[in-house]
C-alpha cells in the first residue's frame, strides 16, 4: 500500500547573517535529511525539545517552507515545491496557538469560507452545507458562525481551528502542539474529538507535542527529534518504556511523574550544541553518559534495533 | 458608536471635533455664502479695518474682501493637507505593509530607502523637492506628502511585522490565498486603525507645512488665496495693519489645535489598551479598598494570606479573581498552588506585593502578613524596599522580566544596586556569582549576552537569579517552567528544591501540573473559581483526593507509561468569575452535584492542615 505520507531525505538550512545583497555568511541546519513514512489512518507522534526542528518540518510538509533538499510524497505524488495551495487539499495543519490563529477582524464564517472559496472555488449554498456539515462534526453550533474568534474560549478556538483545517477536505492534518494551550480538564475533550474525526474521515495525522504522556496516549508510532535530526523511531507503547537511545531515556526520565523522587536526570552543566557551529560525530555526545571516542568523531545512523525500533546510536540502551 | 462615545468622554477632543465641524461647515457652505470675490482688487480699500461697510474682516493691501479671502484660503489649505495626509497614508502604509510582510531582502532594502528620506532635516527635504520640482501648490502637496511617507512606512511595518509573523497569516496561505489577497483581506484589516491614528495625528502639522510653504513663496502662487500665502503677503504690514496677518493666523491656531484635539482623541479611542476603561496607567501599588474588618494575627508562616479578597472592577462588571483565599508557607517550605488557568492563582500571588495592575485591580478584603506585618496596610516605600529583598518573584515568560536591551549582566547588577551600595565591580562579581549559583556555564561570558541571545531555559534561570540577587526569604514562583522543556524544567526543579534546602528559602509554587507538584511541594492548596476548594500534604491530595474536583483533574492528567489509551476530560467549561454561580462553583461540571450544594455558601471544613470545600467529599478526611 502507498503510504499516506512519505519523506526521503528532507532537509532545511536556514541562512543566518549576510549583509543587504551578500550571501548569508552561515547556515542554521534546522531539519537535518530525514526520511520516514506514515501509513494511511496512522497517528504518528513527534517529540523533542524546542529548537529541534518540529516546528521546521511540519512547515516544509505544508508547503510553508521550501526545503532546502529532499522530496515530500503524498498518496504516491510528489510535491515539492512550496505552494500552500497545491499543498492545502491534501496536508493541513492546526496552530498551536488557538487565538492566533484566527483573525481577529474576521467572523469565524469568513473564516471557514476561505478554504472552501479558494481551494475548491465552491458556490455560497454548497458553502454553506458543508460548514454546517463540518461544524456539526466537531460539535460546534452553527450561531458561531457570526461570532469573532475573541468570544471563544481556547478549548472552542481550537475546535475551529479543527474544523478550518477539514474543510479543505486534506488527507493528512499536522497538529501542532493542539491541546498545549488548553487546561487539563479539557484537553481531553479535543484529544477525543481528534481520535473521532480521523475515524470518520479516514485521515492520517502528525501529532506534534513536547508532552510526552499525552504524544503516547494519542500515537501508533513516535519520532523521537534532537538538533534538526531523528534519533529515535519506534512504537508509542515500548519507545519510552525501552528506550533504545540515551536522549530518549533522558526525556522520558525527566517528565515529573507522580510517585518519583525529584532529581536532575543529568549533570548540571550539560551544554547544549551550538546550531551554528555544531560538533562533529553524534549532537548528543556532550550530554551523553554513554559517548565514547567515535560518538565524537562519526555520526550515527539509524539501524533497527528489534522490531520496529530503530535508534541513531552506537552504544544503544539495551 | 462606542468609539463615539468614548472620543466623546475626552472633553478636549470634543472641543476639538466641535470647533473642526464649525470651520468645516463654514467652507463647505462657500458657495451659497453671500461672499464677495476674493480676487477682485481695489486699491482705494486697501487695508480697511474690520467691521468696515461691506468688508466684515477687513481689506487687505490690495483692497480685497478679508472674509472671501480667509474663507477660500482655508479651504485650499484644508483641501490640500487632507490630500496630502492621503497621498503620505496610502503610500506610506502600502511601502510599510509590504516591507512587513514580504520581510528578508525587501525588507532591508525599502527600510534603508525610508531610513534616507528620514536623515533628511525635515523641512529641508520639502525645500529641496519644492525647489527641484519648481514652485506651486501643487508641488507643495507633493512634497509635504513625500516628507511624511517615512512616518507611515515605519509606524505600519512595525505592526505589519508583528502581524506577519502570526499564525492567522499561515493559514491563510493554507487556505489557498495568494500575496496580494492576503495583504488586502488579512492584514489590512488589522492595521487599518493604526492608520487612521496616524492620520489623525499627522493631518494638523501637514497643513501647517503647507502653509510654511506657501507664506515662503513656494506654495500657492497670487493671486490664489491659501492661508500661508496670506500671512506671507500680510509680512510687510505686520506693524501697521495687524489685522491682515493676525485673521489668518488665528485660522491656522484654530484649525491645527482642533484637528490635533480630535486626533489625540481618535487615539486614545482607538488604541485598545484603553478601552477597557482604564484612561489612567496602572498605579505603583495595587489599590486596597478594605470592605471589612482586618483580620487579626494569627502568628502563622512567614508570609502569611488571610481572606484575601482581590477583584477586578471592569465597566460594570466584577470579577472576583481571589475570593475568601487563605494560605502560609515557613522557611525552608516548598507550598503548591495548583489550578487551572483563570482560577487565581496568579492573581493571589501579585496581591502579595501590591502588583496586581489598578486599575481595575483592587484587593477588598484580608490581609497578606510578612512576619506578621501586614502588607497591604504598608506605604508604597517599604512594599518597594520589600520586594525583591525579602519577597521575590519568578514568572512564566522570563522575557516579561528581562529587558530586551539590556545586557543581562547589567540588568542583575541593576538589581542588586537598588537594595545595596555596592561598586560597580563588586555588582558585577556578584551577578557571575548568581549566575553560576543556577548553573549557567560560562558565566563571565554570558553576562554581556541580551535575553534573545539565550535558550528559553537559560532565561529562566536569569530569571531565577535575578529573583535570587538580593537574598530574598520568599521566593513565589508562578509556572516558571511551563514554558520548557521536560529536561530542562527537571533541571530547573532540582536547583529550587536545593536552593530550598541550602538557604531555608519559603517558596509559593503555582503551577497546574501534578507531577511537578508530587516532586517539589510540600503542602498543596487546590484553586477553582478564585477559592481554595482543598489543601493537606502533598501525600494526602495526591493519594486521598476529597474534592471531587481534585479527583477528577488527576484524572485527565495523562501519564507516562500506559501506551495508547483514551484520555479522561471533565465536561464544560471552568466558570467566568464574573458570574460565579451560587453555591458550589464546580456544580454544574460536578457528577455528584445536589440539590444543596446550588445553594449557600459551602465553607471550606477541616483543620489547618487538611480542608475540603464541598458537601459530599470522595473520602471522609481526618
Ligand atoms: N527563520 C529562521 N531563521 C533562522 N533560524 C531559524 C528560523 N526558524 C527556525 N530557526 C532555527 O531552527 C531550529 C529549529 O526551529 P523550530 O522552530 O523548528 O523548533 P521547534 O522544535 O518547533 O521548537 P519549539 O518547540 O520551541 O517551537 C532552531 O535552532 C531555530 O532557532
Ligand atoms: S552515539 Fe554515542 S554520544 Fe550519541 S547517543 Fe549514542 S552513545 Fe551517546
Ligand atoms: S459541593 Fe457538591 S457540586 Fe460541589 S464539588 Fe462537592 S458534590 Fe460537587
Ligand atoms: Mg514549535
Amino acid at each position: 500500500m502507498t503510504p499516506a505520507l512519505k519523506v526521503e531525505n528532507l532537509a532545511k538550512t536556514f541562512g543566518v547573517g549576510g549583509g543587504l545583497f551578500g550571501r548569508p555568511a552561515a547556515g542554521v541546519r534546522a531539519v537535518r535529511p530525514m526520511s520516514f513514512e506514515v501509513a494511511t489512518g496512522e497517528t504518528l507522534g513527534i517529540v523533542g525539545e524546542s529548537g529541534c526542528g518540529k516546528s521546521t518540518l511540519a512547515r516544509m510538509l505544508v508547503g510553508l517552507l521550501d526545503p532546502t533538499e529532499g522530496s515530500i510524497e503524498i498518496e504516491g505524488r510528489a510535491l515539492d515545491n512550496a505552494d500552500p495551495a497545491a499543498f492545502g487539499r491534501l496536508i493541513q495543519y492546526m496552530f498551536q496557538d488557538p487565538v492566533s490563529s484566527l483573525n481577529p477582524r474576521k467572523t469565524i464564517k469568513q473564516i471557514m469560507e476561505a478554504p472552501l472559496k479558494r481551494l475548491y472555488g465552491m458556490g455560497r449554498t454548497e458553502r454553506d452545507t458543508r460548514i454546517d456539515e463540518i461544524f456539526d462534526s466537531v460539535n460546534l453550533r452553527s450561531e458561531f458562525l457570526d461570532r469573532y474568534p475573541h468570544e471563544f474560549s481556547g478549548g472552542q478556538a481550537q475546535r475551529i481551528g479543527v474544523a478550518r483545517a477539514l474543510a479543505a477536505a486534506p488527507r493528512i492534518i499536522i497538529l501542532d502542539e493542539p491541546v498545549s494551550a488548553l487546561d487539563v480538564s479539557v484537553q481531553a475533550q479535543v484529544l477525543n474529538l481528534l481520535r473521532d474525526l480521523k475515524t470518520e474521515f479516514n485521515l492520517t495525522y502528525l501529532f506534534i507535542s513536547h508532552d510526552l504522556a499525552v504524544v503516547e496516549a494519542v500515537s501508533d508510532r513516535i519520532v523521537v527529534l534532537y538538533f534538526g535530526a531523528v534519533v529515535e523511531i519506534g512504537k508509542a507503547e515500548e519507545i519510552f518504556a525501552r528506550p533504545r537511545h540515551p536522549y530518549t531515556k533522558l526525556l522520558a526520565d525527566s517528565a515529573p511523574v507522580v510517585g518519583r523522587p525529584l532529581k536532575a536526570p543529568e549533570q548540571k552543566d550539560s551544554e547544549l550544541p551550538d546550531p551554528l557551529n555544531p560538533p562533529p560525530g553524534c549532537a548528543f555526545a556532550t550530554r551523553c553518559p554513554r559517548a565514547t571516542e567515535i560518538c565524537r568523531e562519526k555520526e550515527p545512523m539509524l539501524e533497527p534495533h528489534g522490531g520496529d525500533q530503530f535508534a541513531a546510536c552506537f552504544h544503544p540502551l539495551e | 458608536m462606542m468609539f463615539l462615545r468614548l472620543l466623546f468622554r475626552n472633553r478636549l477632543a470634543a472641543m476639538g471635533a466641535i470647533v473642526l465641524a464649525i470651520i468645516l461647515i463654514l467652507v463647505l457652505a462657500i458657495p451659497i455664502l453671500p461672499l464677495q470675490d476674493p480676487d477682485v482688487i481695489k486699491t482705494s480699500d486697501r487695508f480697511l479695518k474690520p467691521f468696515s461697510d461691506g468688508h466684515l474682516l477687513g481689506t487687505d493691501h490690495l483692497g480685497r474682501d478679508l472674509l472671501a479671502r480667509l474663507l477660500h484660503g482655508t479651504r485650499l489649505s484644508l483641501a490640500v493637507g487632507i490630500f496630502a495626509a492621503l497621498i503620505a497614508a496610502t503610500i506610506g502604509s502600502a511601502v510599510g505593509i509590504v516591507a512587513g510582510y514580504f520581510g528578508g531582502r525587501i525588507d532591508n532594502v525599502i527600510m534603508r530607502g525610508i531610513d534616507m528620506l528620514m536623515a533628511f532635516p525635515y523641512i529641508l527635504l520639502a525645500l529641496a523637492i519644492v525647489a527641484a520640482l519648481g514652485p506651486g501648490l501643487m508641488n507643495a502637496l507633493i512634497a509635504v506628502a513625500a516628507v511624511n511617507i517615512p512616518f507611515f512606512a515605519r509606524n505600519i511595518r512595525g505592526i505589519t511585522v508583528g502581524l506577519a509573523g502570526r499564525e492567522f497569516i499561515d493559514a491563510a496561505r493554507l487556505s489557498g490565498m495568494g500575496h496580494g489577497r492576503i495583504i488586502l483581506t488579512e492584514l489590512l484589516p488589522n492595521v487599518l486603525s493604526t492608520i487612521v491614528i496616524a492620520m489623525s495625528t499627522t493631518v494638523g502639522w501637514m497643513i501647517l507645512e503647507t502653509a510654511g510653504l506657501s507664506f515662503l513663496g513656494l506654495g500657492s502662487q497670487p493671486p490664489q488665496a491659501d492661508l500661508g500665502s496670506m500671512l506671507g503677503e500680510a509680512r510687510s504690514a505686520l506693524i501697521t495693519n495687524p489685522h491682515t496677518s493676525i485673521i489668518p493666523g488665528i485660522m491656522i491656531f484654530l484649525i491645527v489645535m482642533s484637528i490635533n484635539l480630535l486626533g489625540d482623541g481618535v487615539r486614545d479611542a482607538l488604541d485598545p489598551r484603553l478601552r477597557s476603561g482604564a484612561l489612567s496607567r496602572p498605579r505603583a501599588k495595587t489599590i486596597v479598598d478594605r470592605k471589612g474588618e482586618v483580620p487579626a494575627d494569627d502568628g502563622k508562616g512567614l508570609l502569611n494570606l488571610q481572606s484575601l479578597d482581590t477583584q477586578f472592577h471592569v465597566s460594570n462588571r466584577v470579577y472576583r479573581a481571589v475570593n475568601d483565599v487563605s494560605l502560609f508557607v515557613n522557611r525552608g517550605e516548598c507550598l503548591g498552588i495548583i489550578g487551572e488557568s483563570g482560577s487565581g492563582k496568579s492573581v493571589t500571588a501579585l496581591s502579595v506585593m501590591g502588583l496586581v495592575a489598578s486599575p481595575p485591580g483592587v484587593v477588598t478584603g484580608g490581609a497578606v502578613r510578612y512576619e506578621g506585618e501586614d502588607l497591604l496596610a504598608a506605604p508604597y516605600e517599604s512594599l518597594r524596599e520589600k520586594r525583591g529583598n525579602k519577597v521575590a518573584y519568578i514568572f512564566q515568560d522570563p522575557l516579561s522580566t528581562l529587558h530586551p536591551l539590556y545586557r543581562v549582566g547589567d540588568q542583575l547588577m541593576e538589581a542588586i544596586q537598588v537594595h545595596h551600595k555596592v561598586t560597580d565591580a563588586e555588582a558585577k562579581q556578584r551577578a557571575i556569582e548568581l549566575l553560576m549559583s543556577v548553573r549557567i556555564p560560562n558565566a563571565e561570558s554570558r553576562i554581556r549576552n541580551y535575553p534573545h541571545e539565550m535558550s528559553g531555559g537559560m532565561r529562566q534561570r536569569v530569571g531565577i537569579a535575578m529573583a535570587l540577587a538580593n537574598d530574598p526569604d520568599v521566593i513565589i514562583a508562578d509556572e516558571p517552567t511551563t514554558a520548557l522543556d521536560v529536561t530542562v524544567q527537571a533541571q530547573i526543579l532540582a536547583l529550587l528544591d536545593d536552593l530550598r534546602r541550602e538557604r531555608g528559602l519559603a517558596i509559593v509554587f503555582i503551577t497546574h501540573d501534578f507531577g511537578v507538584v508530587a516532586q517539589l511541594c510540600d503542602r498543596v492548596a487546590v484553586m477553582y473559581g478564585g477559592r481554595i476548594v482543598e489543601e493537606g500534604t502533598t501525600t494526602d491530595i495526591l493519594d486521598h483526593p476529597a474534592h471531587p474536583y481534585t479527583k477528577r483533574l488527576m484524572d485527565c492528567v495523562p501519564e507516562l507509561g500506559g501506551g495508547k489509551r483514551a484520555l479522561a476530560a471533565i465536561p464544560g467549561l471552568p466558570p467566568m468569575v464574573s458570574d460565579l454561580p451560587p453555591g458550589c462553583a464546580f456544580a454544574p461540571r460536578c457528577d455528584k452535584a445536589t440539590e444543596a450544594c446550588r445553594k449557600g455558601e459551602i465553607a471550606l471544613s477541616g483543620s489547618e492542615t487538611r480542608a475540603v470545600r464541598c458537601i459530599h467529599p470522595e473520602e471522609e478526611i481526618a
